[in-house]
Order: C-alpha cells, then sequence, then structure tokens
C-alpha cells in the first residue's frame, strides 16, 4: 500500500501478531518477576541477620559455653550437640538409605511389595516432623529405652530424613547408563559386583550430594529433638550417644522466646551461626558435584 | 578350571566329531504371547564365522540373545528346545549363568566400554573370573597388550591405558569391547550388529578383525548389512519370521540361493 506497483509485501506483522507479542511479553516479565520474588527472602533474611548478628560473632562466642541464665557468653555446646547430633543421624540413615535405594533401583521387580515401599517413602517424607518428634518419643524414647539421649534424638531425625536419602541415591543409580550394566552382566558379573564395581562408583556424587542436603535439612530441625534428646541447658559437653546434648537450632528457639534479658545480637547471632552452617554445607555439595560430574564422560 | 581350547580338548573334539559350537534343537521363544522363534534347528560350526540375515523383526537378534541366555532379564520370555553349546546344553538346570556369559561373549550395536581406563577395561572381565588367584602387575600387562593384540588396538593405544575408554573413537572403542571378553577366553563371540553405530572406515576395520578372529572363536553375527554378510562371514544364515530359511556357505547363498525368499530378499525386494 506504501509502494504501489509493488506488490504488498506478506510478512509484515498484522494485528493478531502485535497482541499476540503483547501478551507475550506481559507473561515473560510476569514470570521473572516471580523466579525473581524467590531471591528476595534469601536477601533480606541474610542481612538481616548479618546486620544484626555478625557483631556478637567471635571466637569466644563460638567456642564458650552460655554464661549468665543463657544471656551472655557463647555457643559452644549448642554447636558441637549439632554435631554430635547430625553425624549420629547420618550414620543410621545413610547406609540404610543406600541401601534400600540400591535395593530399589538395581534389584526390585516391579510388583506390589516394592510399590508398597515406594509407598511407605512418599508418606515418610510428607509426615509433619513434629509428629516424627512424638514417634521418636514413643519409639526410641520410651519402647526402646534409650531415654532422651542423642541416640533417640539422631535416630528420629534419621527416620525423618531417609525419604530424602533414598531418592537422592536411586536418582544417582538411575542416571548410570544401562549400556554400563549390560557391559558387567554379559561378562558374567553378578548385580552385586555391577553395583560395586561400576553403578556405585558411576553414582557417587549424586549420592554425596543427596547425603549433604539431608546433612543440612537435619542441621535446622527443631521439633524432631525437643523432646527425644535435645536441652534448653546443659553446662557439660555430652560425652556418649547416651547424653543429652543442647543443639543450635533449640537454643535459638530458646534464647529468642524462652529467656528474658537475652541482649539483641544473641539470637540474631546464633541464627547467622546456624544458616551459615546450612549454606555452606550447600555449597559444598554444589561444588563437589560439580567437581565429580566435570571428571565424568558419557 | 581352565576354559580355553587347548591342544588336548581340541583334539578330543575332533575325534569325537564334534566340531559344532552352537547347536539348537526345536528351539522356540515366545516374548509374553507373541512367538519369536519357531522350531529353529541349527548348527553352527566352531572356528567359523557366521552371519545372521534377514528382514527386522525375523528373529536374528533373538536367536543370538537366547545363545547367552541374556534375553531371560526380561521376565516374560519363555523358551523350549535345547541349545547346546560345545555339546552341552545351556539351558539344563544345573547350568551356571556366570559360565555361559563368560564362555559366551557378547558384543553389541553400541560399544559400551566402562567408564574407566582402558585397561581397567580389559583386566574387569579378568579380575571377576580369576578372585581366586593372584597375578602380578606384569601378568596383567601381557593380558592387557595380548588382549589388544588380538583386535589390532595394541600400536594405537599402547601409550595411553591409562585414559578413559570412552575418550576412544566409536571403532577404537568397539574395538576395546571385543578385546575385552577375550581374557576369559570365551568360545563363542556372539555380535549384533557390531558395525552399525560405526562410518564406513570403521566397519572395514571391525570387519577386518572379525575376519582375523576367525579360527580362534566361534563368531556370530547379526547384520541388516548384507555386504557386510558377504564380506565377514564364512556361512550365513537367512531368517524370516522366526524361522530358519537357509543356512549354506556365504559364497552359494549369494550366488544361487536356494529359496525364492532368500533370493527376493538377497536382492532387495524386501526388507
Amino acid at each position: 500500500m506504501a509502494n504501489p506497483g509493488i506488490a504488498d509485501n506478506q510478512f509484515l506483522e498484522t494485528e493478531l501478531n502485535v497482541s499476540a507479542k503483547r501478551t507475550e511479553t506481559l507473561f515473560r516479565i510476569l514470570f521473572m518477576v516471580m523466579a525473581g520474588l524467590l531471591i528476595l527472602p534469601v536477601l533480606i533474611i541474610l542481612t538481616t541477620l548479618l546486620v544484626k548478628g555478625s557483631s556478637i560473632i567471635s571466637f569466644d562466642f563460638l567456642f564458650t559455653s552460655p554464661t549468665d541464665g543463657m544471656t551472655a557468653g557463647g555457643i559452644f555446646p549448642a554447636l558441637l550437640g549439632t554435631v554430635w547430633l547430625v553425624g549420629v543421624a547420618l550414620i543410621i540413615s545413610v547406609p540404610v538409605g543406600v541401601a534400600a535405594a540400591v535395593y530399589l533401583s538395581e534389584y526390585a521387580p516391579d510388583n506390589w511389595f516394592t510399590r508398597a515401599i515406594n509407598l511407605a517413602i512418599i508418606n515418610l517424607a510428607g509426615v509433619p516432623s513434629i509428629v516424627h518428634a512424638l514417634f521418636g518419643v514413643g519409639a526410641f524414647v520410651i519402647f526402646f529405652g534409650f531415654g532422651t539421649s542423642i541416640l533417640a534424638a539422631s535416630m528420629t531425625l534419621a527416620v525423618m530424613t531417609l525419604p530424602v536419602v533414598i531418592v537422592a541415591t536411586r536418582e544417582s543409580l538411575q542416571a548410570v547408563p544401562q549400556a554400563f550394566r549390560e557391559a558387567c552382566w554379559n561378562m558374567g558379573a553378578t548385580r552385586w559386583q555391577t553395583i560395586r564395581r561400576v553403578v556405585l562408583p558411576n553414582s557417587v556424587s549424586g549420592i554425596l550430594t543427596g547425603v549433604i542436603l539431608e546433612v543440612s535439612r537435619t542441621t535446622g530441625e527443631t521439633a524432631p529433638i525437643m523432646f527425644t534428646g535435645a536441652a534448653f541447658f546443659i553446662p557439660v559437653l555430652p560425652e556418649s550417644v547416651f547424653d543429652q546434648t543442647m543443639a543450635l537450632s533449640l537454643h535459638l528457639f530458646v534464647v529468642s522466646t524462652q529467656v528474658p534479658n537475652v541482649p539483641e545480637a544473641l539470637p540474631y547471632g546464633v541464627a547467622l551461626v546456624l544458616i551459615s552452617m546450612v549454606l555452606l554445607m550447600n555449597s559444598a555439595s554444589i561444588a563437589l558435584r560439580m567437581h565429580l560430574r566435570g571428571k565424568k564422560k558419557w | 578350571m581352565d576354559t580355553g581350547i587347548d591342544v588336548n580338548t581340541l583334539q578330543s573334539e575332533i575325534e569325537s566329531g564334534a566340531e559344532l559350537a552352537i547347536s539348537t534343537a526345536a528351539l522356540n521363544l515366545w516374548y509374553g504371547s507373541f512367538q519369536a522363534l519357531f522350531d529353529v534347528n541349527l548348527d553352527i560350526k566352531k572356528g567359523r564365522v557366521t552371519s545372521l540375515i534377514g528382514p527386522s523383526g525375523c528373529g536374528k537378534s533373538t536367536f543370538l540373545r537366547s545363545i547367552n541366555r541374556i534375553n531371560e532379564r526380561l521376565g516374560y520370555v519363555r523358551i523350549n528346545g535345547s541349545v547346546d553349546v560345545f555339546g552341552n546344553n545351556i539351558y539344563a538346570p544345573e547350568v551356571e549363568l556366570v559360565q555361559v556369559r563368560k564362555q559366551v561373549g557378547m558384543v553389541f550395536q553400541r560399544p559400551n566400554p566402562l567408564p574407566t581406563s582402558i585397561r581397567e577395561n580389559i583386566l574387569f572381565g579378568h579380575k571377576l573370573h580369576n578372585r581366586d588367584r593372584k597375578y602380578s602387575r606384569d601378568d596383567e600387562d601381557e593380558i592387557v597388550e595380548s588382549a589388544l593384540q588380538q583386535v589390532l588396538l595394541w600400536d594405537k593405544v599402547k601409550d595411553r591405558l591409562k585414559r578413559k575408554a570412552t575418550d576412544l573413537s566409536l571403532e577404537e572403542q568397539q574395538k576395546l569391547c571385543i578385546a575385552r571378553l577375550l581374557p576369559v577366553k570365551p568360545r563363542v563371540l556372539l555380535m549384533d550388529e557390531p558395525c552399525s553405530a560405526l562410518d564406513p572406515k570403521g566397519t572395514a576395520a571391525v570387519e577386518e578383525l572379525i575376519w582375523e578372529l576367525r579360527g580362534k572363536y566361534s563368531i556370530l553375527i547379526v547384520t541388516h548389512n548384507m555386504a557386510q554378510a558377504r564380506r565377514a562371514s564364512e556361512e550365513c544364515i537367512f531368517m524370516l519370521m522366526g524361522k530358519v530359511v537357509e543356512h549354506t556357505v556365504t559364497a552359494d547363498m549369494f550366488v544361487t540361493p536356494a529359496h525364492q525368499e532368500t533370493a527376493d530378499y538377497i536382492e532387495g525386494r524386501y526388507g
């Protein structure tokens, strides 16, 4: 129309194209904003903690006991207690979880038994942590007679985090190409020989990632340990798994809500230490995964 | 428990007239309710290269896979009849599957080296089957060299045995997959379209290798490529719809096929 004589350019945009493009832009921005919003809470939490809590962080804060009715001093018993709880929970849940995942991925036939196990895992993952806590009290503290102890608390944590280990391990086992297994079976390797020599070595990065994610989740849990092994305040450090212990997450709860006259920086400091531990382990997991994945080639 | 073919067993086999590597009798196979093999009676001679040809779905791969019992992994496979490998029915109840897999090696369409070094790939099967014995590093070096020599790969990779097997070219990977079977001294090598993932040059190289291994091993190759069957095999079996149509010397099959179906297939009228 603009150039009479030349045929109309059939590639020019129409009304319909314009409106489609407008909608396209709208949705792209909408989705981007939603995704961007995710950063917000992380930023706010971290900056608040850093601003309000970093002043209290010092060597003494990390490595001495609380004093003056927990309104002063450090957090060492809680820090150490968390390490105990997480460590013992790992010792229990990793072997069980990895073995279960190996069974489900490498051996299990598709039958009602396997489906029942899968259903149990899904349901276990959905049980609220306070219910796990009560289960822990009933099963480990009372029935098995461990009393309120690191062992009972760690077992409760282990049961709670088993689904994480199992699902992560199973996924990384299944990421190992089937061709490797066939190669082994065809050379006369048994299932176990195949798993031991080929499948596990090639899925270890994924398994470790799952384990570290489990650690960071366990570190922050409060409810499951409250009634099973963690105490408000204990002046001595735990010496065995049958002792009670303090824990960072519970300590944070206590100093924030249960103790009067706590200086403002203290709970923020505890929270900062807690979140730093979790972030540190998450970063370690990412770094480890990238490192191990870089070595893989198939 | 040396399973290698030494002079004595060779001698006794010739005397007893047992020059067959594989002998099947009335072999029928079902996938669920679908029958894939019908009364397959085949005698495959020791030390020969025998090719299996036929259109897709004719049962040639199924037949191949029933000779090291790999089909069984699919739970819904049913078999009757017998498959004798060097005189013993591999489907007999007392047979140990690991021994079958050890003596009947298999090479796949797509090379599937393990994600370890070249050296470890070669030693994998060996270590698996000799856990009760100690081998020095020198012994192992010798095993690696001998296996790689046999597949004409030694000169190319001798300086990089510690490198990842998955970094090799496809042709080299496929040769490696053949080589890693050899240290456990298999007697039969099954190859399921071993060249279909390779380029023409790689195909030629692997065919040359197969030809080279003739005599030492009894080799059964499934192939879609009739030119390959013609070039690289001594005997040829033509299958159609789960039945054996013709089994004869390769040269004869391609010049004077005895059956009309064979002639039609060879001339490319179907398949």
